[in-house]
């Protein structure tokens, strides 16, 4: 046994250890977005889920994101057939309520699914209390390069994306980015 | 209760395991010889265990005892009996379970067979199986745990993962492969009992497996060819391979086994390349491990969706020890391992087989580079990448092409050296076949320059191939008058090794035939059509005839029945069906495939209205897919008459 050559050829693989160790504390699913900075690209899109008082929009108002202009925007993407949809549900629509009377805009974008569907939906799941929208060939959905449902767009008051959350968000994280949104725009 | 005593089988098999491996060293450095027959009972004994173990998980699934993790991760009521039992490898758990258990029946049938051979070689390759048998004990009592208890025990579970229950194939693929992988640790265990031993300067390492890696081999091929078929048969999209990280993983070790088969006859012959060939068998099972690792720890991004968890962690720390140990072993004995003998001419057989090594091993650092290289690049750069086909298939078509020429060389070319007529005699007249099939792929309207390589070189290999079979034939019909039938038998019989791999290349080309046709002359169309409307492609018509649905125990089907049609004439019919299972988003199609000698018709639903007013049919012709299925048949037979005992082949039995 020659020990220096074993020590040698051993030491080879030392790197590639190290790269899967490293590898291993990754997602490799999680794909950063080049979208966060650029100015979010504009929409218009009926409101077919009303939302509650004091949040609620008429069936069939149009949503503008030019009449949302300083205000910070959360724009969430969801479907009735969507899984982990069912796990943020409940925090969007309780935070949009802490939110009330700050310039702040919350709205739903179904997508993929029968206005129908998201109706009943959202009646299974308690109600929701910001609105929501459709999306008619998901247009919006691909302007916005949207990977899955839920995803979640962060948008300043100047109308420029601040952040895409994929998957479902938490509470933290809403508050987070919604309060640095309004205080940047205070300023 | 069943949980319990396999989990108790397990812990013991762990005990017993662990002796085994101790009582080997102890028994050579200290001289105890009678302590090596324990070490064998150990392999016996952990092979009992784990049969109990896995005997005991067939049993819950069968009997729906939702008590188990495993049962109730992947059975359900619903499921038809025969997708119960192989759900046993239809998820993470299950399928280490598996893996434990063809690896402790490896090694008991290596070790009974193998267990009056005297020195340490057989002892040690026991040990170190041994080594990896305690290693996947550790996963199942750990993060691939399948006995786990469940405390909230529910009436039914979900069923296995929708994909794995739709096709038969399913039954195949997975055992196939788990078959071929574990086998790959057989030669490997052997290498580092020689070097262990210190009996590597002799070839019996390489002599006592050289049937278990043609074995495995044979197996990890049908395996790989079962998985092109069912992605073929199963997800409707019409394609076969897509270099996705898990295909890739089965692929790699191939390609290093393959060298292997090759390498191990210039050692076999001429006594050269024997490091090389520890070499290649190291590294094979080293990336079979490291296969598993990549598919089952969620490192890498795949369309194949595993669960991961702490499970990543662990096989890193086992790759970590197996690469380090076995390389420092491997690098300690170099220089024992001189060669014998020396390359005497360029133009010899020997000399063809290094380059066929050379190119398979740079194919296989080309594929294992394209999986890895997202790894890495994020880990260096910070970005995410991701590398597709266009990459591979621009990397490995030279490759491929390169091979597919040598194929047709190497059997041409005798050992040692030839001379310059010999070549000439030899080489040029498979110009023939690779002129014939040039012109072929010309008039058939290829015009990509590797199709035309590949359906040139492919003829130039098939035509060597079979002209050895000719001309070994023909001698023995002059020589003893045999009739032909006869002669072509005793001809195998007689040197199964070489002809043998003769049946192999040409399953190859078959394969390699299929893919470079369907690859280049592939068509399809899409359309939206109501009952009594047809849609065509390439001189075929379909007319819709009706839409259907079922409702199954586990899942409910929507089917469209076209007609064949033949002029005015029905010829047939087509029924490709999409499935949907509860607990699946997007149903799992099943398309219909209608296969002739020239190529499939191949149908898929893709969409339809839900009061059956129309339906939208895909239809692709997929020109000699077939010759895939059937060339891996080949290779497989080609495997088989290497492998079996003499005697078999050689007819002497239809002479009596």
């Amino acid at each position: 046994m020659n020990w220096k050559r074993a020590g040698i050829a051993a030491l080879c693989v030392v790197p590639l250890i190290i790269l899967f160790g490293y590898g291993l504390t990754r997602d490799p699913k999680e794909i950063p977005s080049p979208l966060p900075g650029h100015d979010a690209s504009p929409f218009a899109l009926t409101v077919f889920a009303p939302g509650q008082a004091p949040l609620a929009r008429a069936p069939g108002d149009t949503v503008k994101l030019a009449d949302l202009k300083g205000q910070v925007v959360v724009l969430n993407f969801w479907a009735s057939w969507c899984l982990s949809c069912r796990d943020e549900h409940q925090i969007l629509s309780q935070t949009a309520l802490d939110y009330v009377g700050k310039p702040v805009h919350f709205v739903g974008v179904l997508y993929n699914d029968e206005p129908a569907n998201g109706t009943k939906w959202i009646e299974q799941m308690g109600g929701q209390s910001y609105p929501s929208v459709t999306d008619p060939g998901a247009r919006t959905a691909i302007d916005y390069g949207l990977y899955g449902v839920p995803e979640t767009y962060f948008l300043d008051a100047n109308g420029r994306i601040a952040y895409k959350a994929t998957g479902p968000v938490n509470e933290r994280i809403i508050r987070y980015l919604v309060d640095s949104l309004m205080a940047v725009a205070a300023k | 209760m069943t949980g319990l005593l396999a989990h108790d089988s397990i812990l013991v098999s762990m005990a017993v395991v662990l002796f085994g491996m101790i009582a080997v060293p102890v028994a050579v450095r200290r001289g105890r010889r009678d302590l090596i027959p324990y070490a064998f009972a150990a392999v016996y004994t952990n092979f009992l265990l784990i049969t109990v173990a896995a005997l005991s998980m067939v049993y819950a699934l069968v009997t729906h005892d939702f008590s188990v993790s495993y049962v109730a991760q992947v059975g359900s009521r619903e499921t038809p009996l025969f997708y119960t039992v192989i759900s046993l490898w239809g998820a993470l758990e299950g399928s280490i379970l598996f893996w434990a258990w063809v690896l402790s029946m490896y090694a008991a049938v290596v070790v009974w067979v193998n267990s009056r051979r005297p020195g340490n070689l057989v002892p040690y390759a026991a040990a170190t199986l041994l080594f990896v048998s305690f290693f996947f004990a550790i996963l199942l009592i750990g993060p691939a745990d399948p006995f786990g208890v469940v405390k909230n025990v529910q009436p039914d579970g979900p069923g296995p993962n929708p994909l794995l229950q739709n096709h038969i194939l399913m039954a195949i693929h997975p055992p196939l492969l788990y078959l071929g992988y574990v086998g790959m640790s057989v030669p490997f265990s052997f290498a580092v009992g020689a070097m262990l031993s210190g009996e590597v300067e002799n070839d019996d390492w390489m002599r006592i497996t050289r049937r278990w890696t043609l074995s495995a081999w044979a197996l990890l091929s049908a395996a790989i060819i079962a998985g092109m078929w069912w992605s073929y048969e199963v997800l409707g999209w019409g394609g076969y391979w897509a270099w996705d990280p898990v295909e890739n993983a089965s692929f790699i070790p191939w390609l290093t086994a393959t060298a292997f088969l090759h390498s191990a006859m210039v050692q076999e012959r001429r006594g050269m390349l024997r490091l090389w060939n520890l070499n290649l068998v190291v590294g094979t099972f080293l990336l079979t491990i490291l296969g598993t690792f990549l598919t089952r720890s969620g490192i890498v991004s795949s369309v194949h969706a595993f669960t991961t968890g702490t499970i990543g962690y662990y096989f890193l720390a086992f790759i970590a020890v197996v690469m380090l140990a076995s390389l420092a072993l491997v690098a300690g004995n170099s220089e024992r391992l001189r060669s014998v003998g020396r390359f005497d001419s360029p133009m010899s057989r020997e000399t063809v087989f290094l380059l066929n090594n050379l190119f398979l091993t740079a194919f296989m650092f080309t594929v294992l580079t394209g999986t890895l290289f997202p790894l890495a690049a994020e880990a260096i750069k910070g970005v995410k990448v991701s590398v597709g086909e266009p990459f591979f298939n621009r990397m490995s078509l030279p490759i491929i092409v390169t091979l597919l020429f040598l194929m047709g060389v190497g059997p041409a070319l005798p050992w040692k050296a030839a001379s310059k007529e010999e070549v000439k005699a030899k080489l040029l007249p498979p110009g023939i076949g690779a002129s014939l099939f040039l012109v072929g792929g010309l008039l058939a309207g290829a015009r990509n320059v590797y199709a035309l390589l590949a359906f040139t070189f492919a003829g130039y290999a098939a035509f060597a191939n079979l002209r050895e079979y000719w001309i070994g034939m023909r001698a023995r019909h002059t020589a003893h008058g045999e009739g032909w039938g006869t002669a072509l038998f005793r001809l195998i019989g007689g040197n199964r090794h070489r002809y043998g791999g003769y049946t192999a290349h040409l399953g190859i080309i078959l394969v390699a035939l299929g893919i470079a046709a369907s690859s280049t002359f592939r068509t399809e169309h899409e359309a939206t059509i109501k009952p009594g409307e047809t849609i065509s492609l390439a001189g075929h018509t379909l007319r819709l005839k009706s839409m259907w649905g079922r409702e199954e125990p586990q899942r409910s089907v929507v089917g469209a029945t076209l007609e064949v049609m033949n002029g005015a004439a029905v010829n047939g019919t087509m029924e490709p069906r999409m499935n949907f299972y509860p607990m699946s988003q997007s149903p799992v199609p099943t398309p219909a495939v209608r296969s002739g000698f020239l190529g499939d018709l191949y149908v898929n639903l893709q969409a339809f209205r839900p009061d059956g007013s129309n339906a939208t049919i895909r239809i692709i012709y997929e020109p000699l897919v077939p010759w895939i299925w059937f060339g891996g048949g080949v290779v497989v037979f080609g495997a088989l008459i290497a492998i079996f005992p003499a005697g078999v082949l050689t007819g002497r039995r239809s002479e009596a």
